[in-house]
Formats: C-alpha cells, structure tokens, sequence
C-alpha cells in the first residue's frame, strides 16, 4: 500500500507534472544549439532579468534546454515542496522561505565554490544579488511638494494630502507574496515607523498587490503615486524607460535583501544545474558576462551607505512559524485593511 | 682485566625508556583527558545557548481571549547561527499537538522532578542536539502545558572539536617531546657520574691504588667506599709483601755473605779434590742466592719508586756511558767488549737510580749469555721517541717463551747453568713502565737477543 502510494506520488511527479497544472506568470523554454537535455528552472524573478543569464549559459553549453518557469514568491515554495523533483534550480527574492527549504533538506550541498561565507548557507544557498527594497513614486504626485527621503517624511507627505493618495498608494499584500512579508517583518523589527506607516497607509486604503511589476505598472500609469517596498532592481529597470517614476532609497533604514539560488536535492539534472549555478554566480559576482548583467550584483555585506542587508541566519525561520506568521499576519490586517 | 664482564643491559636504556615511556602514556592520556574535558565545555556551550533560544520561545507565551500566543523575539534563532551553519529545528507543543514547528521532531519525555531535558537524537539524517522545556500556562478556566523544543545540527561543534583535538595532540607531542628531551639529558647527567668515576680510575697508573677523593654523588659514595676500601687494602697487601720480600732478602743476604766468607776461607784449607768441588759448588749456589737476594731488593726498591717516581732532567748517554764504564772489568775477564753508538747529548725526563738499574739487568744478562769474545752492542736512538738498543752475539731468547720473559722469577729455557732469578727483564720491564714507555724483546736474524727500552 504504502509503495503503490509512493509510486503514485512519483508517477504523478513526474507525467501528471504539476508543471502543467500550474497557473504560470511565464514560461519560457530557451534552447541550445543542440539540446539534450532539460534544465529547469523555477524563479521569482521576472524572465527579461534572467534571459541575457541564461542566454549566455547556452552559449557556453549549447547541450541543454532551459526551461524557465516564474510565479510569486510564496506559490514557488508551496510548489517546489510539493514537487522538488521537478525542478533542478531554484530561484527566489524570498530569502526567508528559501532558507528553510534549504533548513528543511531540500537543497543540495555544492562544496567548493568560490563563494563568501556570509553570502550561502550550508553551502546549499547562494546569495547572488544585493537588492534593496524601495519607495518608489510617481514624480506628477510631488511636482509642487518635496520628495519624501524617509518613511517618516512619508507618513507626513500622506498626511498632508489625504484626500489626493486615497487609493493611491501601493504596497505587497504580505498574504499573498513571500518577499513583501520578508520585507514586511524585517521592516517592523527594525522599527516602530512601520507600523505607523501602515496605519496611515490602511486609513488611505491602500492598494495590495501581489507582485512589484504590477506595482510598477500602475505607478507608471498614474494609478497610484507610491508604492512602498518595492523591489528596487525591478523599479530601476522600469526607470530607465520611465520618466515619471523615481526611486527612493528610504534614508532612515535601508531594507535590503539577497536573491538566492539553491539546486533541488531531487534535481534530475545536478550537473548542469552546477554549471549554471556557477555560472549565474559568475556573473553576479561582477567577473565575466557584463552584458548578461541585468539584476543588481552581490555587494559586500556592508555598502558605504551603512545599507545592511538581510543576513542569511536561523533568525529567518523566525516569522515563518505559523504562531509569529499568524500574529504579524492579523497585526498587519488590522493596521492597513480598515473597511 | 680483559675478561667480558656478562652483561644485565643498560642502565642508561632503561633510565632513559622508563623515563620516555611514561612521559609517552602521560601525554596520551594528557590527550584524552584534556579532549574530554574541552568537548563536554563545549557541548554545554551548544546547550546553554539551545536553552536559551527555547527559553526565550516559552518566555513569549501567553494566553490571550483563551487562546496560546507566542510572539517570541527574532533572537531567539539569531542566536543559534554558527560558523558552519548548523541547520535548526523547532516545535512548539500544546498537551501534545503541535501548534507549530516541525512536525515528527522527537518530543524526549521531561523527567518530572526537571524543567528540561537534552538529548541527541537523529532526524532527518542529521545527528541533532536537541532540547525540550516546558511551562504550565494559566488563563480564566484554563490551564495548560506548552511544551518547547528546539534542536541544532553539531557540524559547529564538530568543527570546534577538531580544533581542539588538533590543537590538544599537538600539545601532548609538545609535551611529550620535552619530556623526552629532558630525559634524555636526566639519563645521560646520572649516568655522566658514573662514567667519570669510570674515567679517572681507569686513567690511573697500574700501581696507582689511592682512594678516590673527587666528590660523588650520595648514592655512589657506598660504592666508591666500598672500592676505596678494596683499594686501599690491595695496596696495603701489595706493600706489606713488597715490605716482606726485602725485609726477607736483607735478612738472607748477611748470612750468606758469612757463609761464603766461611766457605771461601775453607776451600783455601782442604785439598781432597772431592771437598774442594763440594766447596766450589757451595760457593757457586750461595752466589745465586745472594744474587736472587739482591734482585728481590732491587725489585722492591722499583716496584716502590715507581709508585712514586720521580722524574729529573737526566742525560741518557751519560748515564749508558757511566753503566758501561761500571760494568767493563766483567766484561774484560770474560773477553767481552761493549760498542756503544749513541748521538751526543739525549736529555730525558727520568728517574736515574730506576735507569740504571734497569740498565744494569739487561746488560748482565747481556753478559750472562754472552760467549766470550764477542761484542754486546749499545745504541742509544733518538728520533720520534727515544730507545736504548741492547744486543749480543748470544743464543737469543727461546722464541716460545719470548712473550713471558718479563714475568717474575721466568727464566729461558737455555738458562741452565747460569745464575739468575728470573727477575732482571722484570725489573727493566717495571721500569720502562714507570717512565711511560715499553721493553720489546726480540732475537736478530744473525743470532743474538736484542732488548729495546723505548721510552
């Protein structure tokens, strides 16, 4: 009985593929010049960022087929704890739940790689951006007011205006999306601001959204005037484009958070997954490939700017505990939904 | 002397293995011990600091509108981060359900009289340090038990333990090498003792028998007492038969003198041919008596100068030519002549009454054996060292006994018939001894001994 479960499980793993059932942000398949095999990856991270990475592999091993698969932070997590088979490499801005994937056991150990010590985790997780987390504002909104530099300047900005940001202010629905509650919870430990924040933000029902490219997009349409923790690199791309939008890096404290990569431990194909993982960690550390370098690199833990970044400790696993997360989760309700 | 004394090993060897050894087993067991101790200091680190991330987890927990709270501090874990990123489990439990936390992490049973309890227990293929406390919650119409529980992976540990092992085994080869050496030189100081008590009685003299008076350590003086006394009584032995042998021989001497007087005067009387060769051969045995007598002396009077020579600039040919020239009228009623070559002026440092009496025996017995009319040649060399070379034109020594000449009263087997004690070769023997030098004995390919006194 207990077999026939198993190879149930397997069979359902690997032909009914939750790959198929799952509603994908995007999917894409980059193929090399002579495929034979099949990498795949699940990512947070938008595919324009991870194309140039992942072009530049195949040209470098034109034998394997990437397939590429993007959905949000938390929904990553739920599916590759169910199917780590599926899956060879695993990306996500998420620091938190992928550090417990990798406490969990289902990361892979790669010994050997050159890579700082405060930058991976039981040399399973590899941290290969620095990201911060940002406001970002529609500069129509501030054309006759200052520009807010903290969150202290602005809670005072919506104050001021409360009428003009009624539903025009953006930030993560913590709910929905694992990185807006990572910087959601490392916000509220560093400071009481936070909350105030959402308190004002609530009283102007704010708009919750699932993903910063969607935040994006309605600040650049003018929908909304603020977004708050927005993902900087996803912002600044925008920007380039975008003459409306700029980024502000909260003066008061920076939160900012590494993108990480572990293999899965069931991956079917290790050794390429390697490969590309020291190839993604390559490019990030600022070596080879400048081209392919569309996300932020990996800074010293410590910028100029007294930036810290979000350490890759235990201490992560903390607000993951379904007593913390469902505290902070009502706390979190009650400050920004008041219906 | 030469015998190969059996031996019972090396006192140094064993001195020095015994000291080793146990330095060997005291730094191994310095090793385990220290290592023991080091890894249960550590462990209890890993576990106070486990005790403390639980207890700060159960330190958050409330009752709020009856249901449990735990909004523990993100330090809670912080703390359990280590060097090797050592993985950590957790869960927190009401009366046995899981509240949150992972699930099937081992619940050990907390001994009711304790607050916790600490394990190492497997899971997940991880050897896990694992910690379980507990508290008693009371709300309105409600009490409770919330159980805590929070374990850690030992790879920190582990690698704490190997440093120190490391660190602790290269102590103990520390310790074990200054040991040794210290051993070493402990050994080889003891046994430097007793190798120069062995230096300065074998450097001494053949006839030097004073007690030992250089200062020993404690436990050598029985030894060195014993020896003196062995010493001292040998001497005292020697002496007092060196004492007796001349006190014999002067005793002997007088009387014969009187007898041959006696004898001498006796033969001038009778005329019966018989009684006058009874006489003659009375004569012919009292001389070799008082010859055997005088020698005896001689022998004493050496054998006590050289204990306590004394050594003056003398000139050599002076003294051969002044033995010569003593001894010619001997020589002159037997035919016999003396060819002295010698280079003018050889000084040495020596006793002259000891020289010519050595001298004096070779060339009697020179004289002895001589034929008549023959030469005894005399050649005094100087060069890398000094020797006096006496030869005649005799029969040469007997070339089976010519090692064993030197011993007292040994004769050649060719002696017959003429007087001696069979102490003469002895005597320049003693001597050449004395002065630091040696008497060879040899015969010449053209017939005749040789005897050279080297010095």
């Amino acid at each position: 009985m207990r077999y026939f479960y198993l190879l149930a499980t397997v069979i359902f793993g690997l032909l009914a593929s939750p790959i198929m059932a799952v509603d994908w942000e995007d999917q894409r398949v980059f193929s090399g010049a002579s495929p034979s095999r099949v990498l795949r990856i699940l990512s947070s991270t938008d595919t324009a960022f991870f194309e140039p990475i992942i072009e530049s592999y195949l040209q470098d091993d034109p034998t394997v087929t990437v397939e590429y698969f993007v959905s949000s932070t938390s929904d990553l997590d739920t599916i590759f704890r169910q199917t780590p088979k599926a899956f060879d490499v695993v990306i996500s801005s998420a620091m938190d739940l992928q550090f417990k994937l990798t406490n969990d056991g289902y990361a892979m150990k790669v010994a050997n790689l050159p890579h700082p010590d405060w930058a991976q985790w039981q040399q399973s997780l590899f941290a290969f951006t620095t990201e911060p987390a940002a406001i970002v504002i529609n500069k129509n909104a501030f054309s006759a007011q200052p520009i807010p530099q903290s969150r202290q300047d602005l809670i005072l900005a919506l104050r001021a205006r409360p009428d003009f940001f009624r539903e025009r202010i953006g930030t993560y629905d913590v709910r929905k999306s694992g990185v807006g509650y990572l910087f959601a919870t490392q916000d509220a430990r560093l400071s009481e601001t936070y909350w105030r924040l959402m308190e004002v933000m609530g009283s102007l029902q704010a708009r919750l959204y699932c993903c910063s490219g969607d935040m994006i997009d309605d600040l650049e349409s003018g929908k909304i005037a603020v977004a708050y923790n927005v993902l900087g690199s996803y912002a600044a791309a925008r920007a380039k484009t975008s003459k409306t939008l700029e980024i502000i890096l909260p003066s008061d404290f920076p939160t900012t958070m590494m993108r990480t990569a572990l293999i899965s431990r069931a991956a079917q194909n290790p050794e390429k997954a390697k490969n590309f993982l020291r190839h993604l960690l390559t490019i990030q550390a600022g070596g080879a490939y400048e081209n392919a370098l569309t996300l932020p690199s990996l800074m010293s833990r410590q910028d100029p700017n007294g930036q810290s970044t979000i350490d890759l400790t235990p201490a992560l696993m903390t607000y993951l505990d379904d007593l913390k997360r469902a505290t902070f989760i009502q706390e979190w309700s009650n400050a920004i939904i008041q219906n | 002397m030469s015998s190969v004394l059996p031996l019972s090993g090396s006192l140094r060897n064993q001195l020095a293995v015994t000291l080793i050894g146990g330095a060997a087993i005291l730094a191994v067991l310095l090793f385990f011990v220290v290592r023991a101790y080091a890894a249960q200091v550590a462990q209890q680190g890993q576990d106070s600091i486990l005790v403390a991330s639980a207890a700060s987890i159960l330190d958050a927990a409330v009752i709020r509108n009856g249901q449990i709270e735990i909004d523990f501090p993100y330090s809670a874990f912080s703390i359990l981060n280590t060097p090797e990123d050592d993985r950590v489990f957790y869960a927190i439990h009401r009366d046995g359900t899981l509240l949150s936390g992972y699930q099937n992490l081992p619940q050990p049973h907390i001994q009711p009289q304790d607050t916790k309890t600490i394990v190492t227990e497997r899971f997940r293929d991880e050897t896990l340090r694992l910690i379980r406390i507990s508290r008693v919650l009371v709300g309105e119409n409600l009490r409770t038990e919330v159980f805590v529980t929070v374990a850690q992976t030992q790879d920190a540990l582990s690698v704490t333990l190997n440093t120190i092992s490391r660190t602790v085994a290269l102590f103990g080869l520390g310790f074990f090498v200054l040991s040794a050496l210290l051993s070493f030189w402990a050994t080889s100081k003891t046994i430097d003792q007793l190798t120069r008590l062995t230096t300065s009685i074998t450097r001494r003299g053949p006839q030097d028998l004073t007690p030992v008076d250089k200062p020993v350590p404690v436990e050598m003086v029985p030894l060195v007492t014993s020896l003196n006394t062995l010493m001292g009584r040998l001497d005292q032995s020697l002496k007092r038969s060196e004492d007796f042998i001349a006190e014999a021989a002067h005793r002997v001497r007088t009387p014969l003198a009187t007898v041959r007087a006696y004898a001498e005067a006796t033969l001038q009387r009778v005329s019966r041919e018989e009684n006058r060769q009874a006489l003659r051969s009375m004569v012919h045995a009292i001389d070799e008596s008082s010859r055997a007598a005088g020698q005896l002396l001689d022998h004493a009077m050496i054998t006590f100068r050289a204990d306590h020579i004394d050594l003056q600039e003398i000139d050599l040919v002076e003294q051969v030519r002044e033995m010569v020239r003593n001894l010619s009228p001997i020589a002159d009623m037997r035919d016999v002549t003396f060819d002295l070559k010698t280079d003018s002026d050889v000084s040495i440092a020596g006793d002259p009454i000891l020289l010519q009496n050595a001298m004096r025996n070779i060339i009697d017995n020179a004289l002895k054996y001589a034929p008549n009319d023959s030469v005894i040649s005399i050649t005094v060399q100087t060069g890398e060292t000094i020797s006096i070379t006496f030869q005649d034109q005799g029969p040469g020594f007997p070339a089976t006994q010519i090692g064993d000449l030197t011993k007292r009263f040994a004769r050649g087997s060719n002696a017959n018939g003429i007087i001696g004690s069979g102490l003469g070769l002895t005597i320049a023997q003693e001597v050449a001894t004395a002065h630091g030098g040696t008497l060879e004995l040899s015969n010449k390919p053209e017939g005749g001994a040789c005897v050279t006194f080297t010095f």
